[in-house]
C-alpha cells in the first residue's frame, strides 16, 4: 500500500525477521531433507518409501475426523446453550471453558491419565466396588477422549463467538415468519453460524491430526499415529529424512484441509484460520 | 363506518427490570385500518407492538385476536406479520429466498411459490431482484424486501417497527406514500410504529398517542390535530401555544388578561383549563385593534411564512404569518373563536406550549436521529 510511513514499514520487521527465521527457514529444511538421502544427495526414495506408512496416515486421519466430529457434536449445543444464557451465566460458562486452557497441554494428559489409568482414580473406584477394570489408556476410546478432552473449548469458542454476535432479530423474524424453535435452527441459525463451525473444525482436525502426546500417553504405546511416527523417525539420523518426508505430506494435507474447509465459509472472511 | 375488531388489549401492562414501560392500556385495534403507535423514546410503542407479535408477553392483561386469547400462543403461529427496525434480511439468503421463506415452510407447491413471490416483489417495485443478495441492496431496497417477505404471508395484520427510520428524508416521504398505496391494495390491517408525528398524520386512519407508557388519545389524525386531549398531545402533534386559562362560561374562556369567544362547553364555571391555540390560528394586526399586544423576541424565515416570537405579558407564543414583522416591533393579535381550543389540565399542564426555552425543546421532542428506543435497550 502506497503512504506507508518508514515506522509503519518498521514496525512489522521484527516479527518478519522472526517469521523468516523459525517458520519459513526450518520448512525449507524440511524440504531439502524430504528430497535428500541420508548422503545429502537428491533422492526421490523417502517419498516413494511413504507407501508403507499409508495405514499410520489413515489411521491418524480417521481418529482425528472422529474427535472433530465429537468436539462438534458437544461444542455446538453448548455454544448455543451459552450464546442464549444471561451475560452473569455466559462468564461463568466461559470461565469453566477456559480453565483447563490455562493449564498446560501436557500437564492436562497427564492429568487425564491420572483419572483413566489401570492405578488412577476411577479403576480405584471400580475396584473398591467389586467391578471389573475399564482399560481405557491403551484403547482407541483413550485416545480420542484425550484429544475430545485437550481440544474441544478450540470447537466451542469460535461457534460461540459468531453466536453470540448473531442478530437476535433474525430469530425473531424466522419465529414472525412461522418457524417453530427447531426450524429456526436449522434454517437460520445453522446457516449463519456456518463460518464459526468452519473454524471450530479447522482449530481441532489439524491439532489432533499432528499430535503425538495424546495418542503416547493414552495409547499406552499401542496406537501409533502419524505424529509419533515423525517423531521416533526424526530420533534417529538414519530415517531424518523419511521423517521430513512424512511432514512434509502432513504439511501438505492440512493446508489443502483448511483450503477446502475455507470454500465452505463465507466470503466476508469471518474465520480465524 | 363501523368495522371489526381484530385486536383487543385490555389492561395491558409490562416492565422491563422493575420499570414500567406499559401502564395498564387499552386498545381496540380496527380491521383493515392503517393504524399509528405514536409518542417519543421509552413511551411504550414498540413493546406494544412486540407484545401484539407474540415476541414479549404482558405482565398482566390480554390480548386477543379476533376475540381469543392469544396469550399462549407463539409468534409463528399469529396471524400478523412484523417488518422490522432494522428489516432483519436473512444475509444467507438472496432476495428471492427472503421473500419466500414463509412460503417454503406452509410447503406451497414450487410454481405457487414463485408465482406469489413474483407478485410481491412487482407490488414493491422490485421487479428482478430475485437473485441478488440483500447486502448489495439500499437502505430502501431492503425495506421493501422486509416489506415483500412480511406481506407475502399474507398476514391479517402487518406490525410495522419504525420501518423508516433509517431512511433519507426524500425517501422516506416516497414510502410513506407507497405503504400507504399497498395498505389500501392489500385491505391488510396495518400497525405502524413511529415518533415521527409528520408521518403519523399523513399516513394513518387512526392515531394512537402514546406517552409514559399510557395513551393520550386516540382519534383520526385531524381529530388529534384540531382536538387535542391534553396538553402533550397537543405539544407533540404541531406546534401549539398552551396557556393557562379559566372558563368564564360555556363559550367563554380567560387568559391573558382577556376574555375571549371560543366554541368550548361543558365546563364548570371558572375551572382552570389549558388553552390551545396553533401558531397558524393567530392573526398579526396592528396594536389597537389586537385582543393581546405584545414585543416580536425572534423572527424565523421559513419560505412559506415567518415564524416569529412574541412575548406577551411574559409567556412567550410561537406565531406563523406571512406578513413580515421585524423584531422589537410591537404588535397586537388577533384569534377568531374556533382557533382556541380547550383541554382539561393534566399531568402534562405547564410543562409544554411556551416557547421561551423553544431550541431545546425541539431538541428533546423530536429529534429524528436519537437512537433507537428505550425499549429496545431495555431487553
Amino acid at each position: 500500500m502506497k503512504g506507508k510511513s518508514v515506522f509503519q514499514r518498521m514496525a512489522a520487521m521484527p516479527h518478519i525477521v522472526w517469521m523468516i527465521m523459525f517458520i519459513v527457514a526450518p520448512m525449507l529444511f524440511v524440504l531439502y531433507f524430504a528430497f535428500t538421502d541420508t548422503e545429502g544427495n537428491f533422492s526421490f526414495a523417502n517419498i516413494t518409501s511413504l507407501s508403507e506408512y499409508s495405514n499410520v496416515f489413515i489411521l491418524s486421519i480417521a481418529f482425528a475426523l472422529i474427535a472433530t466430529v465429537v468436539c462438534l457434536v458437544i461444542g455446538y449445543p453448548l455454544a448455543y446453550f451459552m450464546a442464549k444464557s444471561s451475560p452473569r451465566m455466559q462468564k461463568i460458562l466461559m470461565v469453566l471453558i477456559m480453565l483447563p486452557m490455562w493449564c498446560n497441554l501436557l500437564i492436562r494428559t497427564y492429568a487425564l491419565m491420572a483419572l483413566l489409568d489401570n492405578g488412577g482414580l476411577i479403576n480405584s473406584f471400580l475396584e473398591s466396588i467389586g467391578a471389573d477394570k475399564w482399560h481405557i489408556v491403551g484403547s482407541d476410546f483413550g485416545v480420542i477422549l484425550g484429544m475430545v478432552y485437550d481440544f474441544l473449548p478450540y470447537m466451542v469458542l469460535p461457534i460461540f463467538t459468531v453466536m453470540s454476535k448473531l442478530d437476535k432479530r433474525y430469530i425473531e423474524a424466522a419465529a414472525d415468519l412461522g418457524c417453530s424453535s427447531l426450524q429456526t435452527m436449522t434454517k437460520v441459525i445453522m446457516p449463519l453460524s456456518v463460518s464459526g463451525v468452519i473454524s471450530g473444525i479447522t482449530m481441532v482436525f489439524v491439532p489432533s491430526i499432528s499430535t503425538f502426546y495424546i495418542s503416547q500417553k493414552l495409547g499406552a504405546g499401542k496406537i501409533d499415529l502419524i505424529g509419533d511416527t515423525i517423531e521416533r523417525l526424526f530420533q534417529n539420523t538414519s530415517t531424518y529424512n523419511i521423517g521430513a518426508a512424512i511432514s512434509l505430506i502432513m504439511m501438505i494435507l492440512i493446508i489443502v484441509s483448511v483450503a477446502i474447509m475455507n470454500r465452505f465459509s463465507d466470503d466476508d472472511g469471518g474465520i480465524i484460520i | 363506518m363501523k368495522k371489526e375488531v381484530i385486536i383487543n388489549l385490555t389492561d395491558v401492562s409490562k416492565a422491563f427490570d422493575g420499570e414500567l414501560v406499559l401502564d395498564h392500556i387499552n386498545l381496540q385495534i380496527h380491521d383493515k385500518e392503517f393504524v399509528t403507535l405514536l409518542g417519543p423514546s421509552g413511551c411504550g410503542k414498540t413493546t406494544t407492538l412486540r407484545i401484539i407479535g407474540g415476541f414479549e408477553s404482558p405482565d398482566t392483561g390480554d390480548v386477543e385476536f379476533n376475540g381469543k386469547s392469544v396469550k399462549n400462543v407463539p409468534p409463528h403461529q399469529r396471524p400478523v406479520n412484523t417488518v422490522f427496525q432494522k428489516y432483519a434480511l436473512f444475509p444467507h439468503l438472496n432476495v428471492f429466498e427472503n421473500v419466500a421463506f414463509g412460503l417454503r415452510l406452509k410447503k406451497l407447491p414450487e410454481e405457487e411459490i414463485r408465482a406469489k413471490v413474483k407478485e410481491m416483489l412487482a407490488l414493491v417495485n422490485l421487479k428482478g431482484f430475485e437473485r441478488r443478495r440483500t447486502s448489495t441492496l439500499s437502505g430502501g431496497q431492503q425495506q421493501r424486501v422486509a416489506i415483500a417477505r412480511a406481506l407475502v404471508n399474507q398476514p391479517e395484520v402487518l406490525l410495522l417497527d419504525e420501518p423508516l427510520g433509517a431512511l433519507d428524508l426524500k425517501l422516506r416521504k416516497d414510502m410513506q406514500n407507497e405503504l400507504k398505496k399497498i395498505q389500501q391494495t392489500t385491505g391488510i390491517t396495518f400497525i405502524y410504529v413511529t415518533h415521527d408525528q409528520e408521518e403519523a398524520l399523513s399516513m394513518s386512519d387512526t392515531v394512537v398517542v402514546m406517552a409514559n407508557g399510557q395513551i393520550q388519545q386516540i382519534g383520526s389524525p385531524t381529530d388529534i390535530y384540531n382536538e387535542p386531549e391534553n396538553a402533550f398531545v397537543a405539544d407533540f402533534i404541531g406546534e401549539s401555544n398552551i396557556v393557562d386559562g379559566f372558563m368564564l362560561a360555556d363559550y367563554k374562556v380567560r387568559f391573558s388578561g382577556h376574555t375571549f369567544e371560543c366554541v368550548d362547553k361543558g365546563f364548570d364555571k371558572n375551572q382552570p383549563v389549558d388553552v390551545v391555540v396553533r401558531p397558524e390560528d393567530v392573526d398579526v394586526v396592528p396594536v389597537e385593534k389586537g385582543m393581546l399586544e405584545g414585543t416580536v423576541t425572534s423572527v424565523t424565515f421559513k419560505g412559506v411564512h415567518y415564524e416569529i416570537i412574541v412575548d406577551i405579558g411574559g409567556f412567550k407564543w410561537m406565531i406563523q404569518t406571512t406578513d413580515f414583522v421585524a423584531e422589537g416591533e410591537h404588535i397586537g393579535i388577533y384569534i377568531e373563536p374556533d382557533a382556541i381550543h380547550i383541554m382539561n389540565k393534566s399531568e402534562f399542564s405547564d410543562m409544554f406550549g411556551d416557547y421561551s426555552s423553544f431550541s431545546d425543546e425541539l431538541d428533546l421532542l423530536s429529534d429524528p436521529t436519537e437512537p433507537g428506543d428505550e425499549e429496545d435497550d431495555a431487553e
